[in-house]
């Protein structure tokens, strides 16, 4: 396929704009060779997820860019980083670590980045719009700004989103075209009772089991008994995206594309149909769980990040009741919505529930837990699939309820509720 | 005598080294150790294998976003695999080597084949993979 080059995408390309611009775009043309695109389009917002710091070929990649002047053209957001830079002393972090953490964050930020700094970008004032092409990092922000929102963003790898967010050009291919968005495989349910899909852990199992099945292809999903909530779509979506590469699912009378099965499909036929029953969905939340017994040295909510309506879910669980002396309990959230939960009033119950709140990372991207840390507790899949080979931990995966009531007693309890077999 | 596959260049490089084939994709961020070329999904078939000089077949990444910096970071380091095969376009992992190229003038050749001819692989064959994506399979 001939890559054809806009006027402007040659004088990217030559240094007319800089030299920041021409190593971007000889990135972005080699990629789009790869990728076999015909041409580029331009993107009209970025989420960066380079910035966080992976070692140091990040730092150097980011310092390279920042030190030729590169400066973002669209409206960017950027995704987690690799430290806390409001707390990072309380947890495990090392003052080394922090500081080239940092130091990548102010790569980022002289480049013109926002500092959001949160994996759910979606919960700032940037949220793109329906058929919005943007190039978006973070696979759990990919599938939500593909499928909730009706964006148009590929997968975009660390180092590729910052080069689209200099140049505003990526390759058109994937997911930015409509062709490419149809649905390709028919996920049903069947005889999953409506209890268990009204149940808290049934969107992360759900996503989780999906991920597993699909890839990367498209999941069209009909028959949910009850109509989601978007904190349930964003802990569905990146279950998807962490034990599959789904970067685009289609909820059936839900998300924007999907207002029929037929026009999820493009009217074409599905590659596949797979059933999930409660027997596979019970294996797959078994799955999530790989904490044997009850010890429990942390527990931890959000990722994605957490946002103002699950404080708003959990504050209440948190009266008259705290944190067991030997469990910590911490909830990742983005500095904007923790400066929201507290003007809300949010923060002061769950600290006076011993809990803590970091932001701008996650318990993943940042080397916050000692080596004491061997158990934690979550109700996210994500962290469910990503702690045991990131962190070395094992991982009880409940509900939110489990979750503090577990915290509070300073072992794991899980209530089987409407999973019981 | 040894086969032959003929594979699409994705990013050009020579290298020779033993076949690890995966069955399953692979994340390198919370996959992949990129200070030892260890495979650390505990979930994944590879875990505990050490990827480092060796040509790594994997069909594809899933998941993270991340893979990327994780795979550019073990160029850097020396610690990636000799070369990748994969099972159809991977951007995230020819990103890496195309960013390593820009960086360090260390491009790791990557290669794709069909998913027909990537089922033939076997872990522990020898490999000789040429700049044109041809891959010559001892035995």
């Amino acid at each position: 396929m001939t890559l054809a080059f806009s006027e402007r995408d040659r004088g990217l390309l030559e240094g007319e704009l800089g030299p920041a611009c021409a190593m971007a775009m000889r990135i972005l043309v080699r990629m789009a060779r790869i990728q076999g695109a015909s041409s580029f389009l331009d993107v009209t917002g970025a989420h960066i997820d380079s910035a966080l710091y992976m070692g140091e070929a990040t730092l150097e990649y980011a310092e390279r860019l920042a030190d030729l002047g590169a400066t973002v053209v669209v409206p960017t957001t950027s995704n987690v980083a690799g430290v806390d830079p409001h707390g990072w002393e309380r947890w495990a972090v090392p003052p080394q670590w922090a500081a080239k953490a940092q130091r990548q964050m102010d790569a980022y930020r002289r480049m013109g980045c926002a500092p959001t700094w949160t994996c759910a970008p979606y919960q700032t004032e940037r949220r793109p719009g329906f058929g919005e092409q943007v190039a978006w990092g973070e696979s759990s922000a990919i599938v939500f700004a593909n499928s909730v929102l009706g964006a148009r963003t590929e997968r975009y790898p660390d180092l590729l989103d910052i080069c689209a967010a200099v140049t505003g050009r990526v390759p058109a291919v994937g997911l930015h075209l409509d062709e490419n968005r149809a649905g390709q495989v028919r996920v049903v349910l069947r005889d999953v009772p409506p209890e268990v899909q009204a149940h808290e852990s049934f969107y992360p199992v759900f996503g989780h089991w999906v991920g597993g099945r699909v890839g990367g292809r498209i999941p069209v999903i009909s028959g949910l008994a009850v109509a989601p909530n978007e904190d349930q779509l964003k802990s569905m979506g990146a279950a998807m995206a962490s034990s599959g590469a789904v970067a685009l699912f289609h909820l059936v009378g839900v998300t924007p594309e999907a207002p029929t099965e037929v026009e999820a499909f493009h009217g074409r036929v599905p590659e596949e149909e797979i059933v999930a029953d409660l027997d596979s969905l019970r294996a797959a939340r078994r799955d999530l769980h790989t904490a044997l017994g009850q010890r429990l040295d942390l527990v931890v909510l959000g990722s994605p990040h957490f946002s103002l309506t699950e404080f708003r879910r959990l504050v209440p669980m948190l009266e008259r009741r705290h944190a067991h002396a030997a469990v910590r309990f911490l909830v990742t959230c983005g500095r904007g919505v923790k400066l929201l939960a507290r003007e809300a009033g949010l923060l002061e119950p769950l600290d006076r529930f011993g809990g803590e709140v970091t932001v701008d990372t996650c318990i993943l991207t940042t080397p916050m837990l000692g080596e004491d840390v061997r158990v934690i507790m979550t109700n996210s899949a994500k962290y469910a699939y990503y702690a045991p080979g990131l962190l070395g931990t094992t991982v009880a995966f409940g509900s939110l309820e489990d979750c503090v009531a577990s915290a509070e007693a300073g072992r794991v309890l899980r209530k089987e509720g409407p999973w019981a077999e | 005598m040894g086969r032959v596959i003929r594979g699409r260049v994705l990013v050009t490089g020579e290298a020779t080294g033993d076949l690890l084939v995966a069955t399953e994709p692979l994340s390198f961020w919370g996959g992949y150790d990129p200070a030892t070329g260890e495979i650390i999904d505990r979930r994944h078939p590879l875990s505990g294998q050490v990827a480092r000089g060796r040509i790594l077949a994997v069909p594809a990444t899933r998941g993270s976003s991340t893979t990327t910096a994780i795979l550019l970071e073990a160029i850097r380091q020396g610690n990636a695999p000799a070369a990748i095969v994969t099972a159809g376009t991977d951007g995230f992992l020819a990103l890496a080597s195309v960013v390593a190229d820009e960086m360090y003038g260390t491009p790791m050749p990557l290669v794709e084949l069909t998913p027909a001819e990537f089922d033939r692989l076997r872990s522990g064959v020898a490999v000789r993979i040429e700049l044109d994506g041809t891959l010559e399979l001892a035995g």
